[in-house]
């Protein structure tokens, strides 16, 4: 056939020509063994930075042959994620270690990403150091563990009391309704019209952070959830759920909110922790208890009256109905690439990351509510910052994201959700129906369930 | 793409070429076909290389589109053929329509209407400018085209800004600038697109311009044609060709604007800047559905192909 030999010729000649651009991967093969650690670094976030730097002197220290690489990648949760998968992509980019939110521990170990650590676990001594409901946040729906928690957190409001004082509220402040808190929010709008009364993350750039500081603080402080764990199905048409919307929609509407112009800006976390709370520009907060570690002096813009100025309220239910307040849980993990080639040397680098010392120092600067009995009990723990008392002390109101591989996605719902609301291209009820047939487009119409 | 007829006519019975000492495998001497083969032998290369990577690519999402791959989860250890999921997905997905609308008003306004009537006006207006207004306004015009994307969108986003030049310029005079980038976002991507690429329209009119034979346009002038009239019935019949090409070229360079919206509006608020690249990024990359991303990225390229039917046959030569 002479059309075959016309092909064989082009690749032929094709195959000269890509040669020549070919890459020259030889360079890396021998000598050194290299791991590669992926983590997130952005806006305030600088900790996870500053702890691996620290942790690979350790290593390189002890392990001489090996060389740790630090792959810090500077985005916005969203596309920290994607930026993620893509490296998983290929297995000369695949990560050794990484920076894993327990959200998405699931869904990666659905996607093969991550290496079970079972076998490893057996034999560190120090796992019995961590507390049970932290041990779980890293489990795969088969039961394995994939990721070594680093640290949780809760969430409430923060408020600043000389702009409460200024505008005449009593203190302390204890919001006991949703009522309440946009009343505050009302009379500081009133009172003090050049700041910005409340915020509450909203839409697609915030990402998780809307998802979870905001919609499902509101969502679990009413009598319905995302996701029943009984049946395993998802709850569609709540009235939670567009109450919850109702919430983001009247915030947006009165002006209590930022501009939804600021508020869909991804650098909207760092405005507020490093410049709107310590300037004064921002009277209420509702967000995470890792905050104050902007502000610590190992932070990215400290504020030494910090805790003079700022303080902590529970965010109310609905109605005040039992239990009276309401709090968020996630955290993050270290987990393992599957596809890497030196898993003993990975794991040690786990195991160093999150020894005792280690995760103190780290729980201290990132201010992460300790997830290791030896750190949570260590006097230069409970002394570091003085609001880990009151954060650790809302744990038992506190609620868990649906811990499912179908999870990730439904955010994204939530945050497509919350943005058509806040910018009046929806009502509320439209945003929430929109999110329904979402919702059963992605878990199918056999896993989801009316409200009860 | 334009596909033409790029084969060449095999050489007449009544040609007598030398024949190539270096005969090809599969040559057989007086054979036609070996000549031809030989003679394009050196496209091969090139041949190889746009099935790499323009074709390979375009094939594998169009395979892509048809199944349910994705970022995370069970999908992207392996995804699996859903059919025409992704398509009936896209046509109940309210943002979708909307989506296209926008892309549509974007190419409608930034370039078919935008680009190419300032180019032409611009390009008219130069030919009886003096020279220092010549090079000077040919400067400032060309100057945006020649920014890199990335730069000409973020002086875009700077200048439409709430805080931006715009609205300072407005405040010096005393008026109320509105809030651009959030309020009227497709106005202000549209007027940025058409102040990055006019330039182009304004140099490939100016250049079919000068092919115009002046002697026409004078005889019509004796016939008593008024300025409008001779522009309408000489001078646009006589660029037809340069304007049809201008309209595809400019359509599908602005079908595909990424960057430029991206960086000033991310296709928010909500998605009321969302054109058709902007939510296949999105669906694809923020939200992990790489199928459902791709499909969209199909149908973008199938309105490009429609926008090309359409200027090839405007293209097609009359019979005068």
């Amino acid at each position: 056939m002479r059309l075959r030999t016309g092909v064989t010729l082009m690749l032929t000649a094709g195959l000269m020509v890509v040669a020549g651009c070919g890459s020259d991967d030889a360079g890396q093969a021998g000598g050194d063994r290299t791991l590669t650690i992926a983590y997130q670094k952005f806006g305030n976030f600088v900790h996870a930075d500053n702890h691996f730097i620290r942790v690979k002197d350790e290593f390189e220290a002890v392990h001489e042959d090996v060389t740790v690489e630090l792959v810090p990648i500077e985005a916005a949760q969203n596309d920290y994620f994607t930026k993620l998968a893509l490296m998983h992509g290929s297995e000369s980019t695949a990560p050794d270690v990484m920076y894993e939110d327990t959200f998405m521990i699931k869904s990666d170990v659905d996607a093969g990403y991550l290496l079970p650590l079972d076998e490893y676990l057996d034999e560190w001594d120090e796992w019995d150091q961590f507390f049970d409901n932290a041990k779980v946040a890293g489990a795969g729906d088969d039961g394995s563990i994939y990721g070594i928690p680093m640290g949780t957190d809760t969430r409430a409001l923060w408020y600043n009391t000389e702009l409460f004082e200024q505008a005449g509220i009593p203190l302390p402040w204890e919001p006991a309704t949703w009522e309440d808190l946009l009343d505050t929010a009302r009379t500081i709008q009133r009172e003090l019209p050049d700041v910005v009364p409340l915020n509450v993350y909203s839409g697609k750039p915030m990402g998780e952070a809307s998802a979870m500081q905001g919609f499902q603080m509101l969502l679990y402080g009413t009598e319905d959830r995302l996701y029943d764990e009984e049946t395993q199905t998802w709850i569609v048409g709540s009235q939670g759920f567009t109450d919850s919307l109702e919430f983001v929609q009247t915030i947006f509407d009165e002006g209590l909110a930022p501009t939804p112009q600021q508020a869909l800006d991804s650098n909207m976390g760092s405005t507020v922790g490093a410049q709107w709370l310590p300037e004064g520009e921002l009277a209420i907060a509702l967000d995470g208890s890792w905050l104050s570690g902007v502000w610590l002096e190992t932070g990215e813009r400290a504020w030494p009256e910090w805790n003079d100025v700022m303080a902590q309220a529970p965010m109310p239910t609905q109605h005040g109905q039992e239990p009276g307040a309401v709090s968020m849980s996630g955290g993050w993990t270290l987990a393992i690439g599957a596809q890497t080639k030196e898993p003993e040397l990975a794991w040690e680098f786990v195991k160093l990351s999150l020894d005792q010392p280690n995760s103190l120092s780290y729980n201290k600067a990132a201010s992460q509510i300790a997830v290791r009995e030896d750190v949570a009990e260590d006097p230069e723990y409970v002394e570091a910052n003085p609001s880990f008392e009151f954060f650790s002390g809302i744990v038992d109101v506190t609620h868990f994201r649906p811990a499912t591989s179908d999870y990730p996605q439904i955010s994204n719902e939530i945050q497509v959700a919350m943005e058509s609301v806040m910018t009046g291209q929806q009502a509320p009820d439209e945003a929430a129906a929109v999110y329904d047939e979402a919702v059963e487009r992605i878990v199918g119409a056999d896993r989801i369930t009316g409200a009860r | 793409m334009a596909v033409t007829r790029g084969a060449a006519p095999a050489a007449g019975p009544d040609q007598r070429s030398r024949r190539s000492r270096g005969r090809g495998p599969g040559a057989r001497p007086g054979h036609p076909f070996g000549r031809t083969f030989t003679r394009i032998l050196p496209l091969a290369p090139a041949v190889v290389l746009l099935g790499l990577f323009m074709a390979g690519p375009v094939v594998w999402s169009f395979y892509g589109s048809f199944t349910d791959a994705a970022l995370t989860g069970a999908a992207a250890r392996e995804s699996t053929w859903v059919g025409l999921d992704n398509y009936t997905g896209l046509f109940s997905d309210p943002n979708f329509p909307k989506s296209v609308w926008l892309t549509i008003v974007f190419v409608v306004a930034s370039a078919i209407v935008g680009q190419n009537i300032l180019g032409l006006a611009l390009a008219m207006l130069m030919r009886s400018a003096n020279r220092v207004v010549r090079s000077v306004v040919g400067t400032l015009v060309v100057t945006a085209w020649v920014l890199p994307e990335i730069v000409a969108a973020f002086a875009a986003y700077a200048f439409f800004h709430a805080d931006g030049t715009l609205n300072n310029v407005f405040g010096l005079v005393g008026l109320d600038g509105t809030n651009w980038l959030y309020d009227l976002p497709m106005l202000a991507v549209i007027l940025a697109n058409v102040w990055r690429g006019t330039a182009f329209s304004m140099m490939v009119y100016s250049a079919a311009l000068t092919a115009v034979p002046p002697d026409v346009t004078e005889a019509a002038t004796m016939d008593g044609a008024s300025g409008p009239k001779r522009l309408v019935y000489i001078t646009l019949p006589m660029i037809r060709r340069s304007i049809s090409t201008n309209f595809m070229l400019t359509t599908l360079q602005t079908l595909s604007v990424f960057t430029l919206i991206y960086v000033m509006t991310a296709g928010g608020p909500g998605t009321d800047s969302s054109t058709l690249p902007i939510l296949a990024y999105q669906e694809a990359f923020s939200f992990g559905r790489v199928g459902y991303g791709t499909a969209i990225a199909t149908i973008m390229l199938l309105i490009g192909a429609v926008f090309s039917v359409i200027y090839i046959r405007m293209l097609k030569p009359e019979v005068d």
